[in-house]
């Protein structure tokens, strides 16, 4: 069985973005790229299940649509353990282009599984994992949150309102991931690091595929007001300003 | 040429994020000049349909074939881009939650459609069609110009206000036709709980960080969540330590939630917190250290230690309720 992770580059979660003059795009300087948090976790349940011979998961790739310039993202992808990696060289335009390039790419190769993070922590548009699956024709399993093998086939744990259930789709399937699919991210070894070196990368060009969406340009949240302080003895005087200036309780 | 509002029922029952749904959506077909058809799928009773109308679902239509018992995507997908080519509707609503998420992209992919995701105000225009999204978890809003003929929207959870509007629409019941080959989901087993707020929809959250110390130190953020009717929620490092269930994670990688009052105890307020909280209408902050980043996010703070400052909270609030 074979798993491809789709894999974004965004930026550090915990930079404060910026937007260049005009705000019709972000400031870049200075800013780390990473593999988008819910990738990583996707990623390391694929390890996971590669990693227990009795999963039958034999390799675990990496895609990503990206420029040249994303490849120390996708080494960082393969020192944590990646086998090897796709890129299709292009500008992720909108969410419909890359589906498209990925979905192309993954199906000259061909894979059981194809995971994908819930959103991207830039763009936060929920679309791409879906998109694949649909290019594809094939099943798709959203808000996963627990992925293992039974008897050589996939089982699926869906977050549901106010609980979970099991279920199976057959393979090939794309599914779309959520927190509670891997603990804790899994984290490079120096092995690692020197094997990704070497590790290969296969280099897709476009396929032709519209945009269907652009960005005009962005706005920041309008300063909330300055907070108001309460004194620690007299919780009541919160209540108070709750049920009376905010009339939230 | 309707506009197109998927509403989602839960077990035969529509909620107050369906309402949103289709005021926004009538909102909408209001600005374009065009009837707004709503529409579910699975059944539902009649009078639960007709509440639609309420809020101005020009005609309501409720999906009906045993093969749509269970979700699975593809089919339910097709479902939907069936009804929007045969009404010949350029836009669709869906809600921005969890089925929202998993039906909407591949309904764009079926009909060619661009997608603007957690939306939360109305389109600044139509002609261009330019909608703003949030973007970068919150530190941001996009203007997405969708170019594509027919488009579809995505509206986050508690960000547009319920209008009445009643229409007295008669709802329909339609057969729809399934492709018995594309629904092949199959449940084998459901954990639910029922009777509890769900924090997705929960309209007062109280929600614990490191501060709390222990998992052994909830009772009073719990005690104090029941009497103001709401949920419970935590940060990460709460739900990695497993002191609260994972699923009570708010943050960039757990729920993203839009009460309309959060109160966050013994949570510094780190970013990809606040990612997940930021659109809260209110946030009220309990912190023992006053230059914590959630002071900047708040609107009303305590600077005290969370064991004391909760009883006294849970105290006031009983207090209140006499």
């Amino acid at each position: 069985m074979k798993i491809v992770v789709c894999i974004s580059n965004v930026p550090d979660t915990t930079t404060r973005i910026k937007f260049l003059e005009g705000n019709a795009s972000i400031d870049t300087s200075g800013i780390q790229w990473v593999i988008n948090p819910w990738d990583e976790l996707s990623l390391t349940r694929a390890l996971e299940l590669r990693d227990d011979p009795a999963s039958g998961v034999k390799t675990v790739t990496v895609a990503h649509a990206g420029p040249a310039s994303s490849e120390p993202t996708i080494r960082k992808a393969l020192a944590i353990g990646a086998d090897d990696a796709i890129r299709v060289n292009c500008e992720p335009a909108d969410a419909f282009f890359t589906a498209s390039q990925l979905a192309a790419a993954i199906s000259k190769e061909g894979f059981d599984i194809i995971i994908c993070g819930i959103e991207s922590s830039d763009f936060n548009g929920s679309a791409v994992g879906g998109m694949i699956s649909e290019f594809l024709g094939i099943p798709s399993v959203s808000s996963v949150s627990g992925l293992s093998i039974e008897n050589g086939a996939p089982v699926f744990t869906r977050e549901i309102d106010g609980g979970r259930e099991s279920l199976k789709v057959p393979v090939p399937c794309v599914a779309i991931v959520q927190k509670g699919i891997a603990k804790e991210p899994r984290i490079a070894s120096m092995r690692g690091i020197m094997a990704a070196r070497t590790k290969p990368v296969r280099v897709y060009e476009t396929v032709d595929t519209d945009c269907l969406t652009e960005i005009a340009g962005f706005e920041k949240p309008a300063p909330g007001a300055a907070c108001k302080y309460i004194d620690p003895d007299d919780p009541a005087r919160l209540i108070e300003l709750l049920q009376n200036e905010a009339r939230v309780i | 040429m309707s506009v197109l509002v998927f509403t989602e029922n839960w077990d035969g029952k529509f909620k107050k994020l369906s309402y949103e749904l289709v005021s926004y959506a009538s909102a909408i077909a209001g600005m374009m000049n065009r009837k707004l058809t709503a529409f579910t799928i699975g059944r539902t009773g009649e009078e639960e349909l007709k509440e639609l109308g309420r809020y101005g679902a020009d005609r309501i239509l409720s999906l009906v074939n045993p093969a749509l018992e269970v979700m699975d995507n593809r089919a339910w997908a097709k479902v939907i881009a069936d009804l929007a080519e045969k009404e010949g509707s350029k836009v669709v609503v869906f809600s921005n939650n969890m089925t929202g998420k998993a039906l909407a992209p591949r309904v764009s992919v079926r009909l060619k459609a661009g997608i603007a995701s957690g939306v939360s105000r109305l389109p600044v225009s139509t002609e261009p069609f330019t909608v703003y999204k949030r973007a970068y978890s919150g530190n941001a809003f996009a203007g997405v110009v969708i170019k594509s003929e027919v488009k579809i929207l995505s509206l986050a959870q508690n960000s547009y206000e319920i209008i009445e509007k009643p229409t007295g629409a008669i709802p329909e019941t339609v057969e729809v036709e399934v492709d018995p080959s594309l629904a092949v989901t199959t449940i084998t087993e459901t954990h639910k709980q029922t009777g509890k707020i769900l924090l997705t929809d929960a309209e007062i959250v109280v929600s614990g960080g490191r501060g709390m110390k222990s998992a052994d130190n909830w009772a009073p953020l719990v005690e104090l969540a029941s009497l103001l009717n709401g949920a419970t929620a935590c940060s990460r490092p709460v739900s990695d330590e497993g002191w609260r269930p994972h699923e009570e994670h708010t943050g960039q990688t757990g729920k993203i939630i839009a009460p309309n009052l959060y109160i966050a105890v013994g949570i510094s307020g780190a970013t990809q917190h606040l990612a997940g909280v930021s659109s809260s209408k209110y946030i009220v902050a309990i912190n023992n250290d006053k230059n914590a980043p959630i002071f900047e996010a708040a609107q009303y703070g305590i600077v005290g230690d969370a064991m004391k400052v909760l009883p006294k909270l849970v105290d006031a609030v009983k207090t209140l309720k006499k």
